[in-house]
């Protein structure tokens, strides 16, 4: 098994392997729908796990490039007409660009600096999709048309569960292979040391701006699969407690690996709704099962079992 | 138009106060383990509810309110113990998600203990304003700030003058240098946790006659007293008392001459705006990494 | 407490073989499917409502239920959020196959869930306030708060026999007080006021005293009304009195329970909103047709839980006996024939007045519904 992972192709296909199964062991809609955000919550794990895993740099705010990418893509095709296809490429351009102009003021600062920084960042796009009701219909949220290409009118969970595990498998391969490229290395020696890296010839600040444009796309992406999914969107997408939903994922699945990222996101999305059955005991269970995993993996489920794993056999 | 401004600069002062005391307590823990504790916020909560609590039981005021800040002690304490210390091998990302699942729980706790409800706390000499050239301030204003001076004072003596105040600020400059002192740098962490948990629930029940309180006030204040040790530099004292004041009387302002929508933004703007050009905040400080 | 959190467990572990093996729908109870805000900031609206169809759905079952077949409630918490609350009714409508919702506790929880409803053609019965959910008429929603329009119509034919024309409007930015303040902003040539403030606060705002600082400064200002729900109401009320504001101060049907005078405090004394006759049960002359359903549903709420009786509360009564005495009419649990039913209600007593629906009309209420109260010694006093 831990071989299994270590290997791309393997994991790649284990990957594959269980999107293609899985609707056979879905009884309902309900059930697709959660599948569908299960996949759509791992995309953003994994994109943000490059930043946060490889290249060492937290980001609280990650919710914030979520949002506008729903907010961006649904204001386009809804109250402007723009075509579907038009409104996803310019909110997902729009977000690349303004996560470049930030990155650089914003990776230039350090830890818990960092930290405030890309938190403000998020909760003041949060604050905007909020105050500006004339554009994005207030706290209350919106109303997204369907998305339409070539005469065809995406809807349905069903069409929506193949969009989204073939995007996730995109995205796994594409980071495996971020990963496994210069990019990657030289991430790595971020993480590792930046001083020694910088010493070392290596232009650390590209290669941390790059990552983080990446992940940043690749969560307004999400957004933008979330608001023609689901039809409807309100800036709780862009909140605070998305965004740490989003560092949970990474961090409970495992940090620096793509598929514990995967894991991560499958926990904290299917979480919450097991313990609806808990009702007043809800946050305090949740809250308890977060810190006990943190604190008894605080390497993150994947990688500390892995280990224990090799460990024992 | 004199009368508005003292208003509004009246207003920012009182909730200024409120988040220098809550950023004081994310600086002590800072200091003490580099931990940014997310879970501060509920302590305000907590000392806020467990006085308005015993208070309906018929506990006189000033009872109620040492009990509550005992209680929030304990908890800070039972915080750093059964989380903070297993894990203190921990990167930060690890202890941020560790501080935030405390934060959960506490609020998960005092919504089955105490609902949903907000809660109003009697105010501790009356409603009956004071006019301050035009401008019309609560007693309980007074309390805040009255309170809010001397917690800083008595900290300032704590830290400069007594031998274990010393000790903590020892510990913050240089851990295992000021462990083979022979200080006992777990008791100072444990302290650093009690102190901040009792800040947090001071603050907590000061305010508690003014904005209500209610299982779920700790998520907003407790963000702000962050803003608030940031504005001012992780670690400062000073720094956080002075970023708390900045951020109060901005917001006020903002909300008074702006827009009120936008209040909120004021303190997330400030905090880019001076991290951008101050990477280490107004107080915090400058040097090279370690490598 | 223990016992209580065992039982959860098992709640959970049915839940996770319910997660594996897939829902199992049974034929022999009708669903009635629930989400509403019973934590976050509008939980004193999803508390008493969530209270109020549990105690009543088991007091129908006792009675030997609906159709003989026994009432079962499906209920998730939405926490207030409109995004939680489209998902939650997602899972109602697919999952659990509800036969009808209640729930939808604000405004924006309730517009959110609309576009379900009328896509899978479920009935549908919100407990928002605002106006939007049902103007224009929706098919398969229904309401039965009053709207926030009739509030502002009661309020502003108040000021206008008192003779108050220069009012200054402060509103929550939430989904209820926006949608007030349009209704307010609109309204206001018909009842010849002026609307000459505007200012706004934010859901987890503690301090108003800047904005009503630039309303108490606005030039003849006869008298102020405040558009919201929750503790911003209540902290609005303290600061207006620590300003010294003298004019007249009316509030919006969003803080008629007994929370508000509670935490506003001495404050609140002559302050003046308009709210269903619930609140002032044992004061309705006797002659009063509401009297009997109102005084019933208070000494059973109150008798029950140790709370006082808030309207929220009773929109959900109403709400249940508008769908249960739908479904007894039509003689069937068949979605469409239920929601036909719903609309051709008529006469039906509730505690917030008498029910007319129509084709044209998804709530069924008129003006008379509402009464004008004025907050006298920290109790409610009818006033007209």
């Amino acid at each position: 098994m831990g071989k299994l992972m270590n290997q791309r192709t393997g994991g790649l296909g284990l990957v594959a392997v269980v999107i293609v199964l899985l609707p056979w062991f879905l009884p309902n809609i309900f059930y697709y729908d959660v599948a569908i955000h299960v996949g759509i919550n791992a995309i953003v794990a994994v994109g943000l796990n490059l930043l946060i895993g490889y290249a060492g740099q937290i980001s609280l705010g990650h919710a914030g490039f979520f949002g506008l990418g729903a907010y961006g893509s649904g204001i386009l095709a809804g109250t402007y007409g723009w075509h579907p296809v038009l409104a996803l490429l310019a909110a997902l351009i729009g977000v690349g660009v303004l996560a470049f102009i930030v990155a650089r003021p914003i990776l230039r600062l350090k830890g818990h600096y960092l930290a405030m920084a890309t938190l403000g960042l998020g909760i003041l796009v949060a604050i905007v999709l909020r105050a500006e009701t004339w554009l994005t219909g207030g706290p209350d949220g919106m109303i997204v048309p369907s998305f339409e290409i070539f005469g065809w009118t995406l809807m349905g969970e069903t069409t929506w569960y193949w969009i989204v595990g073939g995007l996730l498998l995109v995205t796994v391969w594409l980071a495996l292979n971020i990963i496994d490229s210069p990019v990657g290395r030289a991430l790595r020696s971020v993480h590792g040391s930046e001083v020694a890296a910088q010493v070392a010839g290596v232009d650390t600040t590209h290669y941390k701006v790059l990552v983080f444009v990446i992940s940043a796309v690749f969560a307004a992406l999400m957004g933008v699969v979330t608001a023609f999914y689901s039809g409807f969107i309100t800036p709780d997408l862009a909140s605070f407690f998305h965004s740490i939903e989003f560092v949970t994922m990474v961090v409970v699945g495992g940090m620096a690996s793509t598929f514990g990222a995967i894991i991560g996101a499958v926990i904290l999305t299917l979480l919450p709704q097991l313990l609806t059955g808990f009702d007043e005991y809800e946050a305090m269970v949740f809250g308890a099962i977060l810190m006990a995993t943190m604190i008894f993996l605080p390497k993150g489920l994947l990688p500390s079992l892995a280990a224990r794993l090799r460990k024992g056999g | 138009m004199l009368a508005e401004f003292l208003q509004y600069l009246f207003t920012g002062i009182t909730i200024g106060a409120t988040y220098a005391l809550v950023g004081l307590g994310f600086a002590i823990i800072y200091n003490a383990s580099h931990v940014i504790n997310f879970a501060q916020g509920e302590f305000l909560m907590i000392g806020g509810m467990s006085t308005v609590m015993l208070t309906a039981m018929g506990v006189p005021l000033p009872v109620a309110i040492l009990l509550a800040v005992a209680a929030s002690a304990v908890i800070g304490i039972a915080l750093e113990k059964l989380a903070i210390e297993p894990a203190k091998d921990a990167d930060i990302v690890p202890l941020i998600i560790i501080t935030i699942g405390a934060s959960i729980f506490l609020r998960g706790v005092a919504q089955v203990i105490w609902g949903k409800e907000f809660h109003a706390l009697p105010s501790f000499s009356g409603d009956a304003p004071v006019v301050i050239g035009g401008a019309t301030v609560l007693p309980q204003s007074f309390w805040v700030l009255g309170v809010s001076i001397a917690v800083v004072v008595a900290l300032g003596y704590f830290f400069n003058r007594t031998l274990i105040g010393k000790a903590m600020i020892a510990t913050a400059f240089n851990k295992d240098a000021a462990r083979l002192m022979g200080i006992n740098t777990r008791f100072v962490l444990m302290l650093s946790f009690a102190l901040s948990a009792i800040l947090g629930a001071v603050a907590g029940i000061l305010v508690a006659p003014i904005t209500f309180t209610s299982y779920d006030i700790g998520i907003g204040l407790g963000l702000k007293g962050f803003v608030a040790a940031v504005i001012g530099g992780l670690g400062s004292g000073v720094g956080a008392i002075v970023g708390g004041l900045i951020l109060g009387i901005s917001e006020a302002m903002a909300a008074g001459y702006i827009s009120s929508e936008y209040k909120d933004a004021v303190a997330f703007i400030l905090i880019l705006a001076i991290l951008f050009f101050l990477p280490s905040g107004l107080f915090g400080t400058r040097g090279a990494e370690r490598v | 407490m223990f016992r209580r959190f065992m039982r959860k467990m098992s709640v959970l572990a049915g839940v996770a073989v319910l997660a594996v093996s897939g829902a199992a729908s049974s034929a022999d109870t009708i669903k009635i499917g629930s989400f509403l805000a019973v934590t976050g900031p509008a939980s004193f609206l999803g508390d008493p409502e969530l209270k109020t169809l549990q105690l009543y759905i088991e007091r129908i079952n006792a009675d030997g239920g609906v159709l003989g077949k026994q009432l079962e409630l499906v209920h998730y918490d939405d926490g207030g959020s409109a995004g939680k609350a489209r998902t939650f009714a997602k899972r109602l409508i697919t999952a659990d196959q509800v036969d009808l919702i209640i729930g939808g506790s604000t405004t924006g929880a309730t517009m959110a869930v609309v576009p379900l409803a009328e896509q899978y053609g479920v009935p549908f019965i919100s407990l928002g306030g605002g106006i939007p959910i049902i103007d224009p008429v929706k098919k398969w929603v229904f309401k039965t708060p009053h709207t926030d329009r009739m509030a502002v119509q009661k309020v502003f034919g108040d000021m206008q026999s008192r003779g108050l024309t220069q009012v200054g409007l402060i509103s929550g930015t939430g989904g209820f007080g926006k949608s007030c303040r349009q209704q307010a902003l609109d309204q206001a040539d018909e009842y010849k006021v002026e609307i000459i403030a505007d200012e706004t606060y934010g859901p987890k705002d503690t301090d108003m005293t800047a904005q009503l600082t630039n309303i108490k400064g606005a030039d003849g200002l006869d008298t102020v009304l405040n558009c919201g729900f929750g503790q911003g109401p209540a902290i609005v009320t303290k600061n207006y009195r620590q300003l010294g504001i003298e004019v007249p101060f009316y509030q919006s049907h969003g803080v008629a329970s007994k929370s508000y005078i509670e935490l506003a405090g001495d404050a609140a004394n002559g302050v003046r909103l308009p709210a269903a006759a619930l609140l002032v049960a044992e004061d309705l002359p006797d002659d009063d047709p509401q009297k009997p359903v109102v005084v019933d549903y208070k000494e059973v709420f109150e008798s029950n839980f140790d709370q006082s009786v808030s309207t929220f509360g009773g929109h959900a009564y109403d709400a249940l006996m508008i769908a249960v005495e739908a479904m007894e009419r039509a003689g069937s649990t068949d979605k469409a024939a239920v929601r036909e039913a719903i609309e051709n209600t008529s006469g039906l007593m509730g505690t917030g007045g008498e029910f007319n629906m129509s084709a044209s009309d998804h709530l069924g209420l008129d003006l008379s519904a509402f009464r004008m109260l004025e907050i006298r010694n920290g109790d409610w006093a009818l006033i007209d």
